[in-house]
């Protein structure tokens, strides 16, 4: 055991070098593409490392409640609320919004694009039993799309309903293999590369809003968060520089996040 | 195909993000199938040259283990390494060294199968000389492991396929963080997950290609395969 621990003891000293923030970010801001913009530029000004665990909002979660990072940048309200309540979390912070989105199969055999809302566009494939995927992963995207299930009075169930269980980029390639519709949010949308025979059907319902918001770990729950760090990032993601990335931000000329953080 | 060239173009301009990927794949891998190696070798050794009471169901527990499912062996790391676990005071969660423990628990009962059924057959072989020798238990297991060297070379070569490639404990433990954590598997499900097959595909191949060096380089060092030495 004597090389393995000495391994270990020689790892760890090599982990623990500078000033290094460990946040939990969701599959759809990593897949978006934005955080490679915003990462560099924090390293530049205010010198901190900052790595991202890519996950659901819900792992996301469990991992700031375990203590496992130093703070969580996610977009499902409800359980943010929770994890502060349970004395996980110090305070939430917006930072920004994006929307969600329904693709699905050009030929659009549910009619969504004639819908006028989210949950008509959900009742239409309901009803003809158009297939859809659901991500199925208790992530912020998953819930959204279970909260207009339930907004649309059926829960869906049948053969046509798919759970992948898996980020957005997967359930994408699954809805892109199956020709099926599927829920998901503008940015990971259109920064996905295997598109194939799918297409933008249904958008712009203000019940489609996603915000971001920033959660500190409660250094009061963990003592060990870097605390200090978190409070330089989010002091970082507020600032005017912060506003003028995001907002900048696009991908073949769309414009994809809003800066909506407000000064206290 | 632009992002299959993609990775052969990142390769061929020494591309330092591909590089430090794949450093890492191998030193995550080469550290752990050393550590392994060192565990497993002689555990087989001990347990072909002993007989006591469980033999056989100790022997026919690691062979189970053999194909212990990587995706269980990186949660039980997790949840042990977690801050909130029982190892958490470490911080190693997030981590190489994490990375490296699920490998050694992963690549470790198949080293150490291997191992025993090598020594097994050689310990037939050597039995009444070793045991005419008053060879003590130790010297016994240091001469099966030395003239049986080839043949183990096959236990590790196999411990290092099955690290090299694996993603899902790895997944879990090292959480794929770029600059960090990030190997050729992670990364791979993570370009698989943008909907890059192409360039997905093309780490794959540099991933076979590595693997394939690897085995290669050993063959070369440990002068196998050679007339004078069988």
């Amino acid at each position: 055991m004597k090389p393995v621990f000495a391994l270990i003891v020689a790892l760890l000293a090599s982990a623990t070098h500078a000033e290094t923030l460990r946040m939990a970010v969701t599959t759809s801001f990593y897949n978006s593409g934005l955080s490679e913009v915003l990462l560099p530029e924090i390293k530049a000004d205010i010198g901190l490392d900052v790595e991202l665990i890519v996950v659901g909002t819900g792992q996301a979660i469990r991992l700031g409640e375990a203590g496992d990072v130093d703070a969580i940048l996610v977009h499902a309200r409800a359980a943010e609320e929770r994890f502060i309540a349970a004395g996980f979390g110090s305070y939430r912070r917006e930072i920004m919004y994006n929307d969600f989105i329904f693709v699905g199969p050009l030929s659009d055999p549910a009619g969504v694009a004639n819908a006028q809302t989210a949950v008509e566009a959900l009742q239409a494939i309901a009803t003809t039993e158009a297939p859809f995927v659901s991500r199925g992963d208790d992530s912020g995207t998953n819930k959204k799309e279970l909260a207009l299930w339930a907004l649309a009075g059926s829960p869906p169930e049948g053969a046509w309903y798919r759970a992948a269980g898996a980020g957005m980029g997967a359930t994408l390639n699954v809805a892109s293999g199956m020709n099926a519709y599927t829920f998901t949010d503008r940015a990971s949308w259109l920064n996905f590369g295997n598109k194939g025979d799918l297409k933008l059907l249904f958008a712009g319902d203000p019940s489609l809003f996603n915000q971001y918001a920033f959660i500190p770990v409660s250094p009061a729950r963990w003592p060990h968060v870097r605390n200090d760090l978190a409070l330089a990032l989010e002091g970082w993601l507020t600032s005017e520089k912060a506003k003028g990335l995001i907002d900048g931000y696009t991908i073949n000329g769309a414009h994809l996040f809003s800066f909506n953080a407000v000064t206290p | 195909m632009n992002g299959f060239w993609e990775a052969w173009r990142l390769i061929i301009t020494l591309d330092a993000d591909l590089y430090e990927i794949i450093f890492l794949s191998l030193q995550v891998t080469v550290t752990a199938v050393i550590i392994a190696s060192v565990i497993g070798l002689p555990m087989g050794a001990w347990l072909a040259v002993n007989r006591f009471k469980f033999r056989r169901y100790v022997i026919a527990v690691l062979n189970a283990f053999m194909g212990l499912p990587p995706v269980v062996v990186g949660l039980f790391v997790y949840m042990a390494l977690s801050r909130a676990g029982p190892l958490g005071g470490f911080g190693l969660l997030f981590s190489p060294a994490a990375m490296i423990i699920a490998q050694v628990i992963i690549i470790t009962p198949l080293i150490a199968s291997i191992s025993h059924q090598t020594i097994r057959d050689l310990w037939a072989e050597y039995h009444d000389l070793l045991i005419s020798m008053n060879a003590t238990r130790g010297q016994r297991i240091k001469a099966l492991l030395w003239d049986g060297k080839r043949a183990l070379l096959t236990a590790t070569l196999a411990g290092f396929g099955r690290a090299i490639g694996e993603v899902g404990a790895i997944m879990i433990v090292g959480g794929n963080i770029e600059h960090a954590t990030r190997v050729l598997t992670t990364a791979i499900a993570l370009e698989t997950g943008k909907g890059n097959f192409a360039f997905a595909m093309g780490l794959g191949l540099v991933l076979i290609v590595l693997a394939v060096l690897v085995n290669v380089l050993i063959h070369i060092i440990g002068k196998t395969e050679r007339a004078s030495t069988w």
